[in-house]
């Protein structure tokens, strides 16, 4: 299962706990030294309330810290950060690995999980200084939290006072089938449905999700079931002359195809589920939802949160709030953190969101305060408005990665970043300058930069296209094939053959480019491992 | 301004992913096995019992998604930290395969994890490893077990039988007693009773003292009265308990054929096997005794170290080795309360005479006490040999001698190892469970 992890903070590198500042005699400091204790804690979490909530303006669900070990750490970790998720094989494979790497020492933990809920719950680890727990609660509990309360897309698509108790009924819930239907039966259809979480995302707004009344409406779905069977339809006959619906347009009608949430169609056609699996469906299909929109605005959401404690910590240094020291160790770790090799470092891995993110923000800071001439033609609407804050929350509110960089990457800062655009065909043995930060590129590189955040790019375009209702029941799904990029083709079959246990009959799958030619075609028989007895 | 409330998790029980641990090692359990089967015939015995670093290939466990491939098609890219470029410029690809310097992030291409490594903990590892592996009539012995039952001194009770009494604990506890509540001592009204007595001899004399004692000695006893002597308070007995009786207990013999034909290395495949046997046992019994019998034309009882270190010259009789077992048996393992089992391992060579009189031993003084027997015949490495003569499928005198023993309902087997790595494979099918074929050991 890929799934946006929860946010956390991370380090490129570990930072040793900080050196110890020299007792000052201030009575203004928070704290000395590295120790920490609740009453800090407090002082810090109400210090810098004051600044996030006074000083930059943030909105924030109220905040809930728990303090765990490094072990717990991994355990949330495992369970992509989600304290109640349903039990599956795959979380203790995770487990697992990141168990491996951190007694090796191949990776450090993560500062923090923030989970996107009402109360906002964030996970502090026990061996971090009081300096690293400030940090973390500027970050998360302030950042993190001021964005996941206010973007539209976390508005739109999750529920955060709802999502805890919703986990709670799932994990019941899925114990249960375990009871009564067996683990492995469970499993598969877990497995099945795992395969497909990102394929079981709506992407266009229906209706405000409630996740509260889940279980509430699961068991209506039921009693409705129950009230309306008759076993007297079974003995209808059927009308002599009626002719299966062989009509292209009206099946798909019927069927509501093309379908891109390819759960949701198997959740609510697949002729042969029982209907615990459909709800099995249902419950990964709404954690899977949960968890587009953190995927959408990676850079945002850390962009934010890292800009926030940024803000906050200079703050509480500048009123003598922090010690030298203190702020020292910060920067330590906040460097750390945003630090952005160039592509030809050998630590290069991609664009640092963490490093984009801050950049932004701190842009958007600068225009809005100290613009240049070039600023004010490119950014008319907020170049030195003076108010940055409101600048930076309605960008927070109102955008997600894609729309975000596509209206505020700043020539200023593809220049110091030094983006350039790469153009790579696999039928040229050399790879394209496309376009560089300069007048005539600052566009495109913008627009390219945009177009890798998008929808498109995270996830291929998959749709259920058409059943075969009159010959074998076949599904038929088509890969909008963008770039002559195929799928990988050894995960595509594994995956499609989820698609088919779910269906219950064969699965056919078009690769088609632009123009309608199929490039590939991939067929999978049904097993029926997934039908209960 | 909103509250924040801190909570300390810190306490919570721990292991919250035990559950999905334990489903991901039976999700993977193939491969966990196989790769747990690799170890055991790198490593050495005592190493494989604690816990190891397992590297598992993905395929069972991996979890695929649509996504795209890592080939082929167009791409674009925006990376940071130009230094020289203008539009327009080509760079040379690396030769061949993938791009080094691609843009987007972490693309789950797949190419990443090949193996999956992790840790297993000891106890993990040798469940896993013992894994179906079941001893024969096991059932029957531990139900066997569970009506007997010894009695076990537990400390003392405040209730029981008469018979039970613990007179030494009873008569301390009184004595404390009548300290703490100053029960007159009877030497103490010996006395006054003494002075009392005295007194009356003399009439008149000093007759408010004789009142005075009167009324103490008659305080006394009724003191004595009310505080009595023993109370039931006082009374303890000795406490029983019942032990389940271990009849859990195995004993393994291990005969080894110790003259000069058998090499070092048929003598290491032996020692393998008797280790790995040894694991089993005690993980099935709570105590095992190993008692090691040597022999050449003759058979002695001897130390681990002396059985696999010291070398021993002389012809081969094995009817000796097992005469001694039989003689250590009825000496010190009495088959009502012993597992008995039976390990030799022996390149095959016997005296042609003494084949009889060994199968006779075998078959109606050996196998009846035995829980199992099992016989190796260890031979010379296949790898090491010439071609020519890898396929020597001439039978040896002893195995001649045993084949005899076989087919019949007896909880005896044999088996040809001449490989270390063919030794747990080998082991697997002897203890396998009933019925349950191992049709997926695989060993060339």
């Amino acid at each position: 299962m890929t799934l946006a992890p929860v946010e956390r903070l991370k380090p490129v590198k570990r930072s040793e706990p900080g050196e110890k500042a020299p007792p000052p005699d201030d009575a203004n400091l928070l704290y000395t030294g590295a120790d920490w204790d609740y009453d800090t804690i407090k002082r810090c979490h109400d210090a810098i309330q004051e600044i996030a909530l006074g000083e930059l303006g943030l909105d924030v669900y109220p905040n809930q810290i728990e303090v765990i070990t490094s072990e717990q750490m991994l355990d949330a970790y495992a369970s992509i950060g989600m304290p109640l998720l349903y039990r599956h094989w795959s979380f203790g494979k995770h487990f697992a690995r990141d168990e491996a790497m951190y007694r090796r020492g191949m990776r450090g933990l993560a500062y923090e999980i923030v989970i996107n809920s009402s109360p906002c719950i964030s996970y502090i680890m026990e061996e971090n200084s009081i300096t690293m727990q400030a940090l973390v609660i500027a970050h998360a509990a302030f950042g993190h939290n001021h964005f996941f309360k206010n973007n539209y897309l976390f508005q739109q698509w999750t529920d955060a006072e709802g999502i805890l108790g919703y986990l709670d009924f799932a994990k019941a819930y899925i114990a249960r089938c375990e009871e009564r239907y067996g683990q492995q039966l469970v499993e598969r259809t877990l497995d099945a449905a795992h395969a497909l979480m990102n394929q079981g995302i709506h992407r266009y707004p229906r209706r405000r999700l409630d996740l509260q009344s889940e279980a509430r409406r699961e068991q209506e779905r039921q009693e409705m079931q129950r009230q309306l069977y008759n076993d007297l339809w079974r003995t209808v006959p059927t009308k002599k002359g009626q002719k299966a619906p062989s009509d292209e347009e009206r099946r798909r009608a019927l069927l509501d195809l093309p379908e891109e949430n390819i759960l949701y169609f198997l959740e609510k056609k697949a002729p042969r589920l029982a209907n615990w699996q459909r709800e099995v469906l249902r419950i990964v299909r709404h954690v899977a939802q949960y968890f587009s929109p953190q995927r959408q605005t990676k850079v945002m959401n850390e962009g934010c949160a890292t800009y926030t404690h940024y803000r906050i910590m200079t703050r509480l240094h500048e009123t003598g709030r922090i010690s030298d020291g203190a702020y020292m160790e910060f920067l330590h770790s906040h460097t750390a953190v945003v630090f952005q090799p160039a592509f030809d470092d050998p630590r290069y891995s991609g664009i640092n969101p963490y490093a984009l993110g801050f950049a932004m923000m701190q842009d958007i800071e600068r225009i809005a305060t100290n613009p240049t001439e070039e600023d004010r033609a490119w950014f008319p609407g907020y170049a030195g408005s003076g108010d940055a804050m409101a600048a930076l929350r309605d960008a927070w509110a109102n955008y997600r990665d894609e729309s975000f960089i596509l209206q505020y990457l700043s020539p200023h800062l593809m220049r110091k970043m030094r983006m350039f655009h790469l153009h790579d065909n696999s039928d040229e043995n050399v790879y394209r300058v496309a376009a560089i930060h300069d007048e005539r590129g600052y566009r495109r590189v913008r627009q390219q930069l945009a177009a890798q955040y998008d929808f498109s790019s995270l996830d291929p375009d998959i749709q259920i296209t058409d059943v075969d209702l009159a010959g074998d029941r076949r599904l038929i799904l088509e890969h909008k094939v963008q770039n002559g990029v195929l799928l990988a083709e050894e995960d595509a079959k594994s995956v499609l053959q989820h698609v088919a246990n779910l269906w219950g009959y064969d699965v056919l799958l078009f690769e088609n480019d632009d123009a309608g030619n199929t490039l590939r075609k991939l067929t999978v028989p049904a097993r029926t491992i997934l039908l209960a007895e | 301004m909103s509250s924040m409330i801190i909570v300390d998790r810190r306490s919570n029980p721990k292991g919250k992913s035990l559950a999905n641990r334990q489903r991901f090692i039976r999700r993977a359990k193939e491969q966990i096995l196989r790769a747990v089967n690799g170890a055991s015939s790198n490593r050495r015995i005592k190493d494989v019992e604690s816990g190891a670093d397992i590297s598992i290939p993905t395929g069972g466990i991996s979890e695929p998604t649509f996504h795209r491939s890592g080939q082929g098609g167009i791409r674009d890219h925006v990376v940071p930290g130009n230094k020289e470029f203008m539009e327009g410029d080509t760079i040379a690809k690396p030769p061949s395969g993938q791009s080094g310097g691609r843009g987007t992030d972490g693309s789950p291409d797949g190419g990443g994890e090949d193996e999956f490594r992790f840790v297993l903990t000891r106890e993990e590892f040798m469940d896993l490893f013992m894994e179906d592996l079941e001893l024969p009539d096991l059932a029957k012995r531990k139900l066997k077990a569970a009506d007997a039952v010894l009695w076990q001194r537990a400390g003392y009770s405040s209730s029981g039988s008469p018979t039970n009494l613990n007179l030494v604990r009873t008569m301390r506890n009184s004595l404390s007693r009548r300290i703490a509540l100053k029960r007159p001592k009877s030497d103490e009204m010996l006395a006054l009773e003494a002075e009392i007595a005295e007194l009356e001899a003399q009439p008149g004399k000093d007759p408010d003292r004789l009142m005075e004692l009167r009324g103490l000695l008659e305080r006394q006893v009724m003191r004595a009265k009310r505080i009595p002597y023993i109370d039931p308070i006082d009374v303890r007995y000795n406490r029983f308990t019942p032990i389940p009786k271990p009849a859990a207990q195995a004993v393994m013999f291990c005969l080894m054929d110790v003259s000069g034909s058998m090499t070092e290395h048929m003598k290491d495949l032996a020692k393998r096997f008797f280790m790995l046997l040894y694991l089993f046992l005690t993980r099935r019994y709570k105590q095992v005794e190993v008692v090691f019998i040597r022999h050449t034309h003759e058979a002695e009882e001897v130390d681990e170290d002396t059985f696999f270190h010291s070398t021993e010259t002389g012809g081969t009789m094995v009817s000796t080795a097992l005469e001694e077992m039989k003689r250590i048996i009825k000496e010190r393992y009495p088959v009502a309360d012993w597992n008995i089992y039976g390990a030799q391992a022996s390149d095959g060579d016997n005296t042609t005479s003494d084949g009889g009189r060994t199968a006779a031993l075998l078959e109606h003084d050996l196998l009846p006490a035995c829980q199992y027997y099992a016989y190796v015949e260890v031979g010379s490495d296949p790898d090491a040999m010439p071609a020519g003569f890898a396929t020597h499928a001439r039978e040896t005198d002893l195995w001649r001698t045993y084949k005899q023993v076989t087919g019949t309902e007896t909880p005896f087997v044999m088996k040809k190892v001449r490989h270390r790595r063919e030794i747990y494979p080998v082991f697997r099918e002897l203890f396998a469970r009933d019925g349950a074929k191992q049709s997926e050991e695989a060993t060339p």
